[in-house]
Parts: structure tokens; C-alpha cells; sequence
């Protein structure tokens, strides 16, 4: 039985009221902000976005550290990137994000690798300077191919009041000037990984560019000079990205960060264009390019042909006749593939129902290529989105979907419950819980196991893996029988 | 182009395209201004040296791939075996999202944890408004029974106090005057996650049992300790304890609770320590605790109540499985059941059969305290070597008690204990005195490719295998379930030792 989209609006609502019960009178009303039924035409999707969660309650999102130490630096692999504390945050975050990267791992590639300073209670006590200089002589001495080094700041670290930036400026020098880059990202500041993007970025501005001397990497600029700017490259994805932007008759000069290194961040400056991904992630460093050396920056979409389609285009009209006819060139190329994944795969999905939580760009970015096999995204939200995110979802979400920000763990599970979509796509966290509950799930963080979800080559993937999660037999036996 | 609509590759095979190769290459070429391979190479063999190995143990301040995580998430592992009991980590947030993936990925689970949220005021002003509102809001969203209370090191650092706090709320209304919420300090820069559980356990039964008097019974309580395996062994020493026909108490079990069915419903409690079952346990008249150093703390507790307390240490193999039949009988006042008699012997068979292929064979294995003293004892037995038992959160103490198996057999004569050190020790360790055997959890996965020593998963976490965590390695069916995933990676490395063919295929036999 479907319903009309003025029905679908009732339900919401309804729905959303009803979760609000269960809350402290105090609690109901901070959250009642936080949910909302899309109106077409609206200018954002009405939900208030980017506040601290509420304490007690099961949320979803992570910490500054996550954001920058998780996400942004941790996958520059010839970096050494020092979880600078206790030992929790390293271990935990160790790989965890299968940021795929080509290179002699423990020699002159440490992406897989937990470095820390497994802060002790004297430590803590007496300060940590003192010891992270010790840690990045014991680096220089048992791992000498590093590029440069990141200080990852953990909880205690601000609190203590320890000066990384003098111990990071000290041994640059000492070292001839390699790159040491102190990183604010303690756990405890901003409300979520968000605050920990932008602080790395701006770890960047300021401890790369400002520090980069311009005659260490010498290639010759080209006009067709870009760079990927926000592709993490899980299960690959910046790589199935990248070969379409060549293609097209593009360089890519730098990839952010995913596979990335510290000579391509330094070469980014001679980029012609940025493109950019993540928005939510490096939109603040596209920005920062844009004002300081005039490289403009334009956002992309390279989840489903269509998106991609578009995408390609809009990168090439910022180019010459030469790369508007690669684009052209590369999307008639991969028709066969995409038009063959589509009639293999959309008869078994079509019409499907799809509920999203997952953070960055993808509560918006993934719905395209949901439609392009002919499914339906009934409900979305971001893990730490802001208000720009919600705007630029509007033109992705249909009137009357159901949006939830920082949606806490009992408001999921009863929406999933009632409104019981085909799929769910969110992190592992979540996996479990609505697995249990038979509704079929898939991580759309980190593409389970799987990917890359960019790219045409993604795009593949990305519905071969839909249709066996939706469609797995498992589904149709989780009750027994006997109890039908 | 490679993809296919018919038979869509996946990252494992895609990437190994031409396109995509010349792709890496031109990337490497143009702009990664890498070292030149040589220099690679040259820096790779110098890791393997003694000299490297020399420098890497001079290390003081740098940790390296550790082998231990931090304390609130063993105080997690801890509340989550009460029953209807809900972790609530006061701090900052991150850290509970951590932990929760960290679980759910071992287990495959859901795994329910709260935290109270701490930002930047809380880290100015105390996290006491938190607390207040956290407390009224788990209680009211999840209907725990309990609440039971940890911190990490941000609340640690900037000092603030759960005893207070929790009296505050309570004042304050957040929940009642007589609900249940027990609490531990859980520094995460004191020891590791089994500090943490020691610490969140001892923090449940002082909440119960505090102010308390005894009135011994017959009872036994079993305390299972921060083990990996939790959801295969905890099953396991219940069928030991029945078959004993013992009373008993289990104080903290989680197997329920991570070992949920899928038929349709989430089900966020199942199973776990009733609070009944935490009150009457003081009466038992001993606490048989399987993880020493995973319960220093508790036990001592246990042991100022008036119980006798017996710490064995991850009773592994024939004689740490005997030495557990034999204090169970002596506790209870019952005789070793014939059944389980049968089960040793069964496992003496196996041994026998077997141990041809494990005799002599030389191991290196890392992991918690407890768990490199259980399998260090049965390797010992199985006539293999231990060449290199490490430990990152086991200080003197354990490399004490380690020693000590190494003396008292003939196999243990060429063999080291390293306490306090990490993965990267190990991988010098592993190139200066090579080993046939490798046994830790999935982090080694990567001496097992640098090394070329295969790899056998025991531990914790294990993320890149399925369902380890469902079978038992205690006791003699535990153990005999350990020396087959031993006995399968010797025979698969003697399988691909061998497998060339007119080359090596005159080994690659059909019988062993």
C-alpha cells in the first residue's frame, strides 16, 4: 500500500510526535527542532542542525579527533600521524576506515599503522612536551622515509595545557625544516567530528601552505591541472574517481587525502580547479584556495550515472572545448556499462524503499543513485551536518520526506519500525540493531566491506551490493515459520 | 574498461586493471615525490637487523601498534554483562562511539552505551550538568533497570567526582533516590581496557554489596574476565558448573546480550547478571575468578567481604582445565564428573594424535595477560615453543608468572617474555628470531605479511574473521577447539609450502 505525499506528510509528522514522547519534557523540545517533514520548496529542510547532542541519549556522531585524525589527515600515508595521548583514540580509529593507499607499509607508508604517545598518569600530571619531543627523535631514528609528522590532539592535551605548536615548531627546525604539524582536535571541542574537519584544514592552511617552500616539488602546471579535493578513497573510491577526471584529458595533480601525500597537498596551490566531494569536510580549505591563490572550486557528484553525468559536465565547463568533448567522450564510453548494471539490477529494486543516516556528503549524494535504479529515499538526516548541507539537500529529497539530524538511536529504530523501508544505510553501529530487527541494512560509511561505490566502476558495485542486501534470502526466513 | 554488468568486480580485483595500474603509476611518477625504491628497499632490510632491533627496544616514548586499548571500554564490556543495565561514559562523546563500533565489530553485534556528551563548558565548568541531564534522559529513553557509570580521561583530567554527581542528580530528580547507578573512575591513561573492567565490576558490587553483611551459603561465583570469547565460553563453563551439579552464580555475563537471534526484533537487553543475583553473590562462599590481572581489583574486594577468591589465569590446555575441575570440586564439596573425566581423556587423544605436528614448532603470540599465561601453559604441553610471549598492558609481575611456566618445562628453555611492549617490538623480534607460528589478534595480520609467519586469530579484537567469538577456548572442549586452528595453519602453510607443482609436490600429501 503506498501512500499519497500528502498522506506521506501526516505519517511523518505523527511519527515525530510520537518519538517525542518518550523524552523529559526539556529534552522533547530540543529535539523536536532537530526532526521535520520536507516541504518542496523550502529553503532548507527546517531542522536546526550542528548543536551538541543531548547528553544521555544514544547519538550517532563522533568527536573532533575523529574528524580530523579519522578523516582528514590520517589517510596522508607518508605521514606519521601521532594519536598524542591515551591509547583508546589511536586504537580504535587504527584502520578503521579502509582508506585504501598504494605503498611499503611501515617504511615509507604508515596508514595502516597506530602511532601514540599511550599517555601515563604522570603524563598527565607533569605534561606531555617533554615526551613527544622524545617520540618524534625516536620517529626520525626508526622511521626515517617519514614525509612529516601530525600531532593529533586527544582529550587530555588542551586540558593540560601542553604547547604542541613550540614542540612541532622546535623539531621542524631541528630537523631542517620538515613538516610538523600540530593538530587542536581534542575530542571534547564543537559538537561533533565536524569542528575536527575544519580544524584540519586549517592545520593545513596554516602548517603547510604558509610553510611550503615552493621550490621542493618542481612539476610543470598544465592548464588541465586539478585537483580531487574531499574523497577519502574507502574500498578505493577517489581512485575509481580519478581515472574519470583523466579521462577527460584532466591531471590530477593531488588527491585529498585519501591515497594522498604530504607533495600533494604542497602542489594543490598550482592547481587550476578544485573539485570537491566531501563539502561538509574540506569545503573550508576550497574556500580558503579561493581567496588566497584564486583556484576556484566546484562540487561533484560521483554516486550514479546520472549524478556523475552531470557532474562531468559541470567540471568541464570550466575547461576548454578540448575537456568538454572528454567529458563527453567518457560518458558515452561507460553508457554500455552503466545501461547494462541498470537493466540487470533495476527490476529487482525498483520501487524499493530507502531510509539514509550517515555522515559528510552522502545523506544527499547517494539519493541519486538510488533513482537511477529506481528506488526511493523516504527518509534522510545527517550525522553532523550544518545548515548548508540541509539546503543543498533540498534539491535532492522529494516533498515529504522524513529528515532527522543527529537522530539519536530510539528516534531510528521507531521510525525504521513504522515506516519499514526495503534498506537501511548507516554505520556499524546501527548495522546490528536493524539487521536483528530483519530489515535489510548496508554501511554506508565504509560500503561495508565492499567498494568502491564511486565512478562508474563504483556505480557497479554499488548496485550489485544493494540488490544483495535487499534481496539476500535471508531476509524471508528470519521468522519461523510457525510463527507467521 | 573492466567493470561488468555480469560479473561486477569488486576493490580486491578491480584495481588490478592496467588502466588502474598505469594510473598508480603516473601518480607515484608525477606527484608523490616518493623515495626512489632502492631507498625503500635499503631501509626495509635495515628493519629486519639486529642493529634495528637494538634501536627499536631503546624506544622510551614512542608506542607503536599496542596491543591493549583503554580503560572505559573495559568498564563497558563490564556493565554490558548486568542484566537490563545501560554503560553510561561520562565524558566526552566520541569516545562512546568508539567503543560501540569496536564491540560490533568483534561481535556483530549491537551494542548499546550512552555518554554524556562533554563539550567545551563542561571542560570549564564540570561536566555535573550533564551528568544531571544525562542520567534523566538514558533513563527515560531506555528503561534500564540500571545505569552503571564510568568516565574517560577528559572527565578524569578536569576532575570530576561520579560520587557527587550521581548524589546531585538523584537530588535533582534525574532519576530516584533508590535507582541503581553504580560507578567507576576509569582513567583512560591508568593501564588498559582490563584495568577498566576490574575497576567498572568492582564498582557493581561495592554498590550492592557496600555496608553489607554476609551470610555464607554453599554458593560459588564465577567471574569470566574481559575475554574475546565471551560469547562461546561463558555457555561452556555453565555446562562444566552443571555438570558439577555446583550452585552458582555467574557475576557479569554478556553472552546473552552479544549473541542475539535475528527473527525480527532488536532486542537492546537480553540475558545478564540480575541485580537479585549481585546481591545474593555476596553470600557465596568463594569467587572463582578466571582473569587474575583482568581482576586484581575485585578480587581483593571480594576477598576484605570474607570469601576465599581463586584467580586462575585463563585456564587454557589439560593441566589448566584440571587445576580448574580440581578447585571447582574442592569449593563445592563434589567430585570431577565422569563425563568431563571422558572430555580429558578425548582431549588426550587429540593431543596424542597430533602433537607430531606441533612438537618443537617455534611460536610467537601477544595479547591481554591472562590469555599469554593460558596459552603459553598449553603450548608448553603441547611440546611447542613460546619463543616470544609479549604483552603490552602485562608489566614484571606477569613476565614473572611467564617465566615461571618457561622454567618449569624443557620447552620453555630458549624462550623470552616481553612485558610492556608493542607490535613493532615484535616485528623485530620476529626478523632477528623467526618463528613457524604466530598467535594474537587481528592487528597481526600485518607481521604475518611483513614476516611471512602465518597468523593464528586468538583474542582481541578479531575484526577479519566471522564468529570466533561464538566458540569456547576454555576448558578441554576450549582447548581442543585451540590446537585444531593451530593444527589448520600449520597444515595450510605446509599445504602452500609445498603446492608447486613438479617442484615441491612430492610433500603435498594427502594424509597427515
Amino acid at each position: 500500500m503506498s501512500l499519497t505525499v500528502e498522506e506521506t506528510k501526516v505519517r511523518n509528522k505523527e511519527l515525530i510526535d510520537e518519538v517525542l514522547k518518550a523524552y523529559p519534557e526539556k529534552s522533547a523540545k530540543r529535539r523536536a527542532k532537530h526532526l521535520s517533514v520536507h516541504e518542496e520548496g523550502k529553503s532548507d529542510c527546517d531542522v536546526k542542525s550542528n548543536i551538541k547532542s543531548l547528553p544521555g541519549v544514544m547519538t550517532i556522531r563522533g568527536c573532533a579527533y575523529a574528524g580530523s585524525k579519522g578523516v582528514v589527515w590520517g589517510p596522508i600515508k607518508d605521514m606519521i600521524h601521532i594519536s598524542h595521548g591515551p591509547v583508546g583514540c589511536g586504537q580504535y580509529s587504527w584502520a578503521s576506515r579502509r582508506n585504501y593507499y598504494i605503498g611499503t607499509t611501515g617504511i615509507d607508508s604508515f596508514g595502516t599503522m597506530q602511532f601514540t604517545s599511550d599517555f601515563q598518569e604522570k603524563d598527565i600530571v607533569f605534561g606531555g612536551d617533554k615526551k613527544l619531543e622524545k617520540i618524534m627523535d625516536e620517529i626520525q631514528v626508526l622511521f626515517p622515509l617519514n614525509k612529516g609528522i601530525t600531532v593529533q590532539s586527544e582529550c587530555p592535551i588542551g586540558l593540560i595545557g601542553d604547547d604542541i605548536e613550540a614542540v612541532s615548531k622546535k623539531k621542524s627546525k631541528e630537523y631542517g625544516g620538515k613538516t610538523i604539524v600540530p593538530v587542536r582536535c581534542e575530542g571534547f571541542r564543537g559538537v561533533s567530528q565536524s569542528l575536527g574537519h575544519h580544524i584540519a584544514n586549517d592545520a593545513v592552511r596554516d602548517w603547510v601552505f604558509e610553510k611550503a617552500d615552493p621550490d621542493k616539488n618542481k612539476f610543470e602546471a598544465t592548464p588541465y591541472d586539478v585537483a580531487i579535493i574531499g574523497d577519502y578513497n574507502i574500498g578505493g573510491d577517489a581512485w575509481s574517481s580519478r581515472i574519470l577526471l583523466e579521462e577527460m584529458g584532466l591531471r590530477v595533480i593531488a588527491q585529498w587525502s585519501g591515497d594522498g601525500t604530504i607533495a600533494e597537498l604542497e602542489n594543490t596551490p598550482k592547481a587550476k580547479l578544485n573539485v570537491l566531494h566531501c563539502y561538509r569536510s574540506m569545503n573550508y580549505i576550497s574556500r580558503y584556495m579561493e581567496e588566497k591563490y584564486n583556484i576556484p572550486w566546484v562540487e561533484y557528484n560521483f554516486f550514479g550515472p546520472s549524478k556523475i553525468e552531470a557532474s562531468l559536465r559541470e567540471i568541464a565547463s570550466h575547461f576548454d572545448d578540448k575537456i568538454k568533448e572528454g567529458a563527453e567522450r567518457v560518458i558515452a564510453k561507460y553508457k554500455a556499462l552503466t545501461d547494462a548494471v541498470i537493466a540487470k539490477y533495476r527490476p529487482r529494486l525498483e520501487g524499493k524503499t530507502v531510509m539514509l543516516f550517515v555522515g559528510g556528503l552522502r545523506p544527499r549524494h547517494v539519493i541519486g543513485a538510488y533513482e537511477d535504479l529506481g528506488m526511493n529515499v523516504v527518509g534522510t538526516g545527517y550525522e553532523f551536518g550544518h545548515n548548508d548541507d540541509y539546503q543543498r539537500t533540498t534539491h535532492y529529497v522529494k516533498d515529504g520526506t522524513l529528515i532527522y539530524d543527529d537522530v539519536t538511536g530510539y528516534e531510528f529504530e521507531k521510525f525504521v519500525e513504522k515506516i519499514q523501508p526495503d534498506l537501511v544505510g548507516s554505520g556499524i553501529k546501527e548495522k546490528y540493531v536493524f539487521q536483528k530487527m530483519g530489515v535489510p541494512f548496508r554501511q554506508m560509511h565504509s560500503w561495508d566491506y565492499s567498494g568502491p561505490y564511486h565512478g562508474y566502476d563504483g556505480f557497479a558495485i554499488f548496485a550489485r551490493d544493494m540488490d544483495m542486501a535487499i534481496n539476500s534470502p535471508v531476509w524471508a526466513l528470519t521468522k519461523a515459520p510457525w510463527k507467521k | 574498461m573492466s567493470q561488468n554488468a555480469e560479473k561486477v568486480i569488486d576493490h580486491e580485483m578491480l584495481f588490478r586493471e592496467p588502466e588502474y595500474v598505469e594510473m598508480f603509476k603516473n601518480k607515484k611518477e608525477n606527484f608523490e615525490f616518493a623515495f626512489p625504491v632502492s631507498k625503500m628497499e635499503e631501509i626495509r632490510d635495515w628493519t629486519k637487523t639486529k642493529e634495528y632491533q637494538d634501536l627499536n627496544f631503546a624506544r622510551e616514548g614512542l608506542t607503536v601498534n599496542p596491543a591493549k586499548a583503554c580503560q572505559p571500554l573495559g568498564a563497558v564490556f563490564a556493565a554490558v554483562g548486568f542484566a537490563k543495565t545501560l554503560p553510561f561514559v561520562h565524558g566526552s562523546q566520541g569516545c562512546v562511539a568508539y567503543y560501540r563500533s569496536h564491540f560490533s565489530r568483534h561481535f556483530k553485534e549491537p551494542t548499546s552505551c550512552v555518554s554524556s556528551s562533554m563539550t567545551e563548558d563542561a571542560a570549564v565548568f564540570g561536566g555535573l550538568n550533564n551528568m544531571v541531564d544525562g542520567l534523566a534522559n538514558a533513563f527515560n529513553m531506555y528503561k534500564p533497570d540500571m545505569i552503571a557509570v564510568s568516565t574517560t580521561c577528559m572527565a578524569e583530567v578536569i576532575g570530576d567526582d561520579l560520587g557527587s554527581f550521581i548524589r546531585t542528580s538523584k537530588q535533582k530528580g534525574s532519576v530516584a533516590e533508590e535507582y541503581d547507578v553504580p560507578y567507576a573512575h576509569t582513567p583512560a591513561f591508568v593501564g588498559s581496557h582490563i584495568t577498566g573492567y576490574d575497576n567498572a565490576l568492582k564498582g557493581v558490587l561495592t554498590h550492592f554489596w557496600d555496608g553489607k553483611e554476609r551470610t555464607p551459603n554453599e554458593s560459588i561465583n564465577f567471574i569470566g574476565g574481559f575475554d574475546g570469547n565471551v560469547v562461546g565460553n561463558m555457555p561452556e563453563i555453565r555446562r562444566i558448573l552443571n555438570l558439577f551439579g555446583a550452585e552458582y552464580t555467574v557475576v557479569c555475563d554478556p553472552s546473552d546480550v552479544w549473541n542475539t537471534p535475528t527473527d525480527g526484533e532488536f532486542r537492546m537487553y537480553d540475558g545478564g547478571t540480575t541485580k537479585d543475583e549481585v546481591k545474593q553473590a555476596l553470600n557465596a562462599k568463594a569467587t572463582l575468578s578466571f582473569q587474575g590481572f583482568s581482576t586484581e581489583k575485585t578480587a581483593k574486594y571480594i576477598a576484605e567481604k570474607g570469601q576465599e577468591v581463586v584467580s586462575l589465569y585463563h585456564p587454557m590446555g589439560v593441566a589448566g582445565t584440571d587445576q580448574l575441575l580440581m578447585e571447582i570440586s574442592r569449593l563445592t564439596g563434589k567430585p570431577i564428573p565422569e563425563a568431563l573425566e571422558r572430555e580429558r581423556g578425548c582431549l588426550m587423544d587429540a593431543i596424542a594424535d597430533s602433537s607430531a605436528h606441533i612438537h618443537g614448532k617455534k611460536f610467537a603470540l601477544y595479547g591481554d595477560p591472562d590469555l599469554m599465561l593460558g596459552m603459553t601453559a598449553f603450548l608448553l604441553e603441547l611440546g611447542a615453543e613460546p619463543v616470544h610471549v609479549l604483552s603490552t598492558n602485562g608489566g614484571e609481575d606477569w613476565a614473572e608468572k611467564v617465566q615461571a611456566l618457561f622454567d618449569a618445562s624443557p620447552f620453555g628453555a630458549g624462550c623470552h617474555v616481553y612485558p610492556k611492549k608493542d607490535l613493532w617490538h615484535m616485528r623485530s623480534l620476529l626478523f632477528t628470531e623467526p618463528v613457524d607460528l604466530l598467535i594474537g589478534n587481528t592487528y597481526g595480520k600485518y607481521l604475518e605479511r611483513d614476516c611471512g609467519v602465518p597468523l593464528v586469530r586468538m583474542g582481541f579484537p578479531i575484526f577479519d574473521r566471522h564468529h570466533h567469538h561464538r566458540f569456547p577456548i576454555w576448558g578441554y572442549e576450549g582447548s581442543l577447539r585451540v590446537m585444531v586452528a593451530i593444527l589448520d595453519e600449520i597444515f595450510e602453510a605446509l599445504d602452500a609450502n609445498t603446492i608447486d607443482t613438479a617442484k615441491t609436490d612430492y610433500s603435498y600429501d594427502i594424509i597427515r
